[in-house]
């Protein structure tokens, strides 16, 4: 008896352990078979970690079209916003790891340098209109960007010609195209908030979001201008980027301009300074898209947020670009800000037949009639690739702008903030912004904290 | 029976273990390697030795986090305790509808603290928007928010297991010292006390924890804003962790020097109350 329930137990401990190691086992197997199968000349499979979380759905359309066509499996999978780097670092330590990803520029590219694969020798990089775009390092290509975006100040040009029809406006100019410096942008926006009950509107400005991961477009986008000319000044690169990349220190020499801006927006704003801290992007489309503020700085992904919300009151045709001024001597010839942070990267530590699939993938989708009409009508991307017709373009009327604009006689303004030394100065800077706009901080404290973090996290 | 038991021990404590070693054992011990090398993802990490160590602690923002989160726990820990304590003295006694209060108050321990940081958030802002101030324009705003929150999520708990306690006091103890002519004060102090300190050192641990652990309140509710003067180390170390490029390894020597923080502080306070109880 003694001996059976000695055996019995046994006997539960072994099929325990073998339940287990069944369990742990099995993964290895199936991967082991997939493997196998890859190797034996059958397609590798993708899986694509996705950054742009608003486009989800349709690249999860893309992904089943593509396996119905080709037979290759496509996983999409979409970090939450602005949590992608996050969703990277724990996704690529997996053993069935994202096989296409995303690095954000030059910056990124450092970080995620030991699982980019070199992509010169792909027809995705030779498809690129203008090969400088890539991220490169020495002789290999690491990032190509997919799409050229620009921002600027959105206005709403149904209020602007309401403003402009009124018989006691204090400007002589008679439409918003003439604005074409930040003095007469001033006059014309503080002339606008006098009168904003004529005009029905109840700020001159959508609200300058500052809440903790909503201050993007500021710390980033706004900053970029008065570090984009302090780099341009800088003759000894032919580019921006690379002028902020060697730069261990910066002056901020054009804070005064940046403060310009900054203080045009606060001041003209639906929303008061004090309360600037509980305020999302979302929020400050939403006060554009409903008709309460005429004007909101933005880029031309912010079209279907605007579109999107409920009683809209904005038409797509009277919705315009213009450059952010900020008192820069010359800004006449300034256009938008346009440029990419978005860089495709293949991982490096992939299997080979993974990695041919993904590139396969990505030339599929940006040269194929099918791939290049998704990119176009539902992704809205304007494609940096050759491959796109000119009736190919997207047509929501922020993305017409963009393009309108980069064809007029202007200099556009270069996405220099690849070259912002990390994620911790911008939001440090962000954070300093929010208590100057509280009045808890002064605008020199401001300044010392911007360079003093830039040199700190330089310095790493 | 028990030899049995005993003799079975490892048969039947053997899933358990294992279980144990794959979910804690084997991630604590490879968290503590990590925090001394240096390392984008954990398959590739550099040893470093002490370096991350040094980096946390002359790190301003760390320093600045333990701060706030010991001035937040003392804090939070008193007046839970104390509300806590009150309200089950008075759901105690013969008063109608006390199983409805004590539901009542139980209930917000059942949402989750991103969606509790949330709610409060609208709550407190829309009470200071009327002072023209939001929850992010000073640090004591969100300090003092964190502490209504806290309090209002972890009293009801508390409370609980106070009722369970002083529902334990002996009746004929008290009535013994009423009859002597103790005051209610005094029963209180000499007798219910006394014999309700076991659930006084489970209430300060549970609290005491959870308040220096506190993560998903802080981040749903301030987000350390304005300028990180409000987060607390969790939050810090997982800025620390995700944010930085580079400082993953720093991060995790934060995360074993808060987990040795808050085992320490957890046993001393354990030790201390247990002495202080008594048999009944």
């Amino acid at each position: 008896m003694k001996n059976i329930k000695k055996y019995l137990g046994l006997m539960l401990v072994m099929s325990m352990v073998v339940v287990l190691a069944a369990g742990c086992g099995n993964k290895e197997n199936n991967s082991a078979t997939n493997d196998g199968n890859a190797s034996s000349g059958k397609k590798g499979s993708v899986y694509f970690l996705n950054f742009k979380p608003e486009i989800a759905e349709i690249y999860e359309k893309i992904a089943k079209d593509y396996e119905a066509e080709t037979g290759v499996k496509v996983k999409v999978v979409t970090a939450a916003a602005g949590t992608y780097e996050t969703k990277l670092k724990s996704e690529i330590s997996k053993s069935e790891a994202p096989t296409i990803f995303q690095i954000n520029g030059p910056v990124g590219f450092q970080a995620w340098k030991d699982y980019t694969l070199d992509l010169k020798d792909t027809k995705l990089y030779s498809y690129l209109s203008d090969k400088s775009l890539a991220v490169t390092e020495g002789e290999g290509v690491y990032g190509i960007p997919y799409v050229v975006e620009g921002y600027g100040i959105i206005y709403n040009d149904a209020i602007m010609k309401k403003y402009f029809a009124l018989a006691d406006k204090a400007v002589s100019i008679s439409s918003t195209t003439e604005i074409n410096n930040f003095d007469t942008l001033k006059a014309v926006v503080e002339d606008m908030t006098a009168k904003k009950d004529q005009l029905g509107i109840k700020g001159v400005f959508a609200s300058t979001s500052l809440a903790a991961g909503e201050q993007w477009r500021w710390q980033t986008h706004l900053a970029n201008l008065p570090l984009y000319y302090e780099f341009k000044d800088n003759t000894e690169f032919d580019n921006t980027v690379l002028a902020g990349l060697a730069s261990k220190e910066v002056e901020f020499k054009y804070n005064d301009k940046f403060k310009n801006i900054f203080d045009l927006y606060t001041k003209n704003s639906v929303t008061k300074e004090s309360l600037l801290g509980s305020k999302s992007v979302a929020d400050s489309m939403a006060e554009f898209a409903l008709g309460n503020a005429a004007m909101v700085q933005n880029g031309n992904w912010a079209w279907s947020q605007i579109n999107d919300v409920d009683g809209n009151v904005v038409k797509a045709e009277e919705i315009k670009f213009l450059p952010i001024y900020t008192g820069m001597e010359g800004e006449e010839k300034q256009g938008l800000a346009v440029g990419t942070e978005n860089y495709l990267a293949i991982n490096s530590k992939a299997s080979a037949e993974n990695q041919q699939a993904s590139i396969a993938f990505l030339e599929w989708l940006f040269s194929s009639e099918k791939g290049k009409a998704y990119v176009t009508n539902d992704l809205g991307f304007i494609a940096p690739f050759n491959t796109f017709e000119e009736s190919e373009k997207p047509a929501d009327p922020l993305a017409k702008e963009v393009s309108a604009w980069m064809e007029k006689d202007l200099t556009s303004v270069a996405w220099t903030f690849a070259a912002f030394p990390s994620e911790e100065f911008k939001n440090v800077f962000g954070d300093a912004l929010l208590q100057y706009a509280q009045g808890n901080k002064t605008w020199d404290e401001v300044v010392t904290i911007f360079k003093d973090t830039w040199k700190a996290e330089k310095a790493k | 029976m028990e030899k049995s038991i005993k003799k079975y021990f490892a048969l039947f404590a053997l899933p358990t273990i294992i279980a144990f070693g794959i979910a804690f054992v084997i991630p604590f011990l490879l968290g503590i390697y990590l925090s001394f090398t240096e390392f984008t993802t954990v398959n590739d990490a550099k040893w470093i030795g002490f370096g991350n160590y040094i980096k946390a602690f002359s790190n301003q923002e760390f320093l600045n986090a333990l701060g706030f989160t010991v001035k937040f726990t003392v804090l939070s820990v008193l007046t839970i305790n104390v509300f806590a304590f009150i309200l089950a003295m008075l759901l105690t006694r013969k008063l109608k509808g006390t199983n409805v209060f004590r539901t009542i108050f139980f209930m917000p321990n059942l949402i989750g603290g991103i969606v509790l940081g949330y709610i409060w958030q609208l709550i407190f802002n829309g009470i200071l928007y009327k002072f023209g101030v939001t929850l992010t324009s000073d640090a004591t705003y969100g300090f003092w928010g964190l502490i209504i929150l806290m309090n209002w999520q972890l009293i009801g708990y508390m409370m609980i297991i106070y009722v369970a306690g002083i529902q334990n006091v002996p009746k004929d103890i008290v009535e013994a010292a009423r009859i002597d002519g103790a005051s209610r004060s005094k029963i209180l102090r000499n007798v219910t006390i006394p014999l309700v300190m076991p659930s006084i050192t489970i209430c300060l641990f549970l609290t005491l924890s959870n308040s220096f652990k506190l993560f998903d309140q802080n981040l749903a509710l301030t987000a350390g804003a304005p300028s990180k003067q409000t987060s607390m180390l969790a939050l810090d170390i997982y800025n620390t962790f995700y944010g930085k490029t580079g400082w993953e390894g720093v991060g995790q020597a934060k995360a074993v020097v808060f987990f040795a923080l808050v085992a320490l502080i957890a046993l001393v306070q354990l030790v201390i109350t247990r002495r202080k109880e008594v048999e009944n």
